[in-house]
């Protein structure tokens, strides 16, 4: 690999807006396999899933949510073939719409620390039709030992704290999205 | 849709002031994030933005990449929005082609775009409720390409039309192509929407409008090419997209870089 990440770049030029997502994407991003990293059920695979909600409690039936993860070493995942899975290539990222009741659901594994001390996490997007541009935050790991070193999860209150990490459950991980209320998903810019 | 009693004129209204007090903000040096997430005009914003402003955060290893896609993602026909039928699809032909580049000015190159749009009539092929304009048998309104080593895309399709939405009474989205991005870091991903040069309908829609200021607005407009027109077959569009956020950078030149 030619690349050497060494320091980070944000750049000058003005960003081109976001705009909405909308209500028409159902037939245009969703594909076959998007939400299946690792194909449900094999070794080492868990479920990720969840509800999402908007300041009123309701679901959201019309919301897109992408996952992007190291591999269960601590990788970054470099191949390609996230649109055609063939089921033994980890591409590290998914894609998954909500059904009519809000929930979504990923078939992935437990991402790696990226190095000694490094926290794993899920990256993730959210998009939906009512919300102007996407919304990004993080999904840490439950009683992970490395969480409470953590710069950005040290940096929040405690109530925050538990917008941002998962709660384990019989197939794996849940963590809900709240984009407004009492329970309001802390959501990230990296500016 | 649900029913409203609210007219344009309400709602051209509350979307006059907000941009009043952008301005003012603005010459305060409080520049704020394009575009709104709170901005009620658009109704279904409402309940569904943030009240907290987002927290900072450093980007960390996974951040700082992109998901990758390639070749063995996308079949060159998919550019072609204009095949997926035994026939042509009614309606004007267009191609629509530009750049995606980073905060840097530098090409994000094989990287996938994603693009879905209604037909010419107005309609989209989706189940949700909408206007009675007719479908387009040979016309779905999705493409995908992956962009070449300058950031370039490109895709032929239709000119899709104007629709009514039911925000308010009488209320039309300008024509627009929706535009999913990825830059070379997470933290550049992007959806947005392309819409044609000098729309009657960009002072009316709320959903253009939450990007408060012009020169910001105006980023979503495409240019009309005629280098890019295609002589007997279809008018040409160009449009580039700048996806800024932070990602690495490099100690080496890439390939193609001199
Ligand atoms: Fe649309």
């Amino acid at each position: 690999m030619s690349t050497i990440p060494t320091q980070i770049a944000s750049g000058s030029a003005s960003a081109t807006p976001g705009q909405t997502i909308g209500p028409f994407f159902g037939y245009a991003l969703p594909y076959e396999g998007d939400a299946d990293l690792v194909p449900p059920g094999s070794p080492g695979s868990i479920r990720l899933h969840g509800w999402v909600y908007d300041g009123a409690g309701n679901p959201i039936p019309d919301a897109l949510l992408e996952i992007w993860q190291t591999d269960a070493d601590g990788n970054v995942p470099q191949a390609e073939g996230s649109l055609h899975r063939d089921g033994w290539t980890f591409t590290g990222w998914g894609r998954a719409g909500t059904d009519l009741h809000g929930h979504y659901s990923f078939s992935t594994v437990l991402p790696g620390a990226a190095g000694e001390g490094r926290v794993p996490f899920f990256a993730l997007t959210v998009f939906a039709r009512g919300l102007l541009d996407k919304l990004q935050t993080r999904i840490y790991l439950p009683e992970h030992p490395a969480n409470a070193g953590d710069p950005l999860l040290v940096s929040l209150s405690e109530d925050e704290r538990a917008t941002l990490v998962a709660t384990a459950d019989a197939t794996g991980l849940r963590f809900d999205i709240h984009l407004q209320g009492d329970r309001e998903t802390t959501f990230l810019n990296y500016g | 849709m649900t029913a409203t009693t609210e007219t344009q004129a309400d709602l051209s209204a509350e979307i006059a002031k907000i941009e009043a007090d952008a301005e003012g903000q603005t010459q305060e040096g409080k520049p704020s994030r394009q575009p709104l997430l709170d901005y009620p005009p658009y109704r279904s914003s409402i309940l569904r933005h943030p009240t907290k402003d987002p927290r900072h955060a450093d980007p960390e290893t996974i951040e700082l990449w992109a998901p990758c896609f390639g070749h063995s993602d996308v079949d060159p026909l998919e550019a072609d929005l204009t095949i997926a039928g035994s026939n042509e699809p009614i309606g004007e032909r267009i191609t629509v082609s530009g750049r995606v580049l980073d905060g840097e000015g530098r090409p994000v190159r094989n990287q996938l775009v994603e693009i879905w749009q209604a037909n010419s009539a107005g309609r989209y092929v989706h189940k949700r409720e909408q206007h009675p304009a007719p479908l387009d048998p040979n016309f779905t309104g999705v493409g995908r390409c992956i962009t070449d080593a300058e950031g370039r895309y490109r895709f032929q399709t239709i000119k899709p039309g104007p629709y009514p939405w039911g925000n308010h009474i009488n209320a039309w989205r300008p024509a627009h192509i929706h535009f999913s991005l990825f830059g070379r870091a997470f933290t550049q991903r992007l959806i947005t929407q392309m819409y044609f040069p000098s729309d009657p309908l960009f002072a009316l829609d709320p959903i253009y409008q939450s990007i408060t200021s012009q020169k910001d607005r105006d980023a979503l407009v495409a240019r009309y090419d005629h280098d890019l027109s295609v002589p007997e077959y279809s008018m040409g569009y160009s449009w580039d997209i700048v996806v800024t956020g932070p990602s690495r950078t490099w100690t080496e030149p890439e390939e193609g870089d001199l």
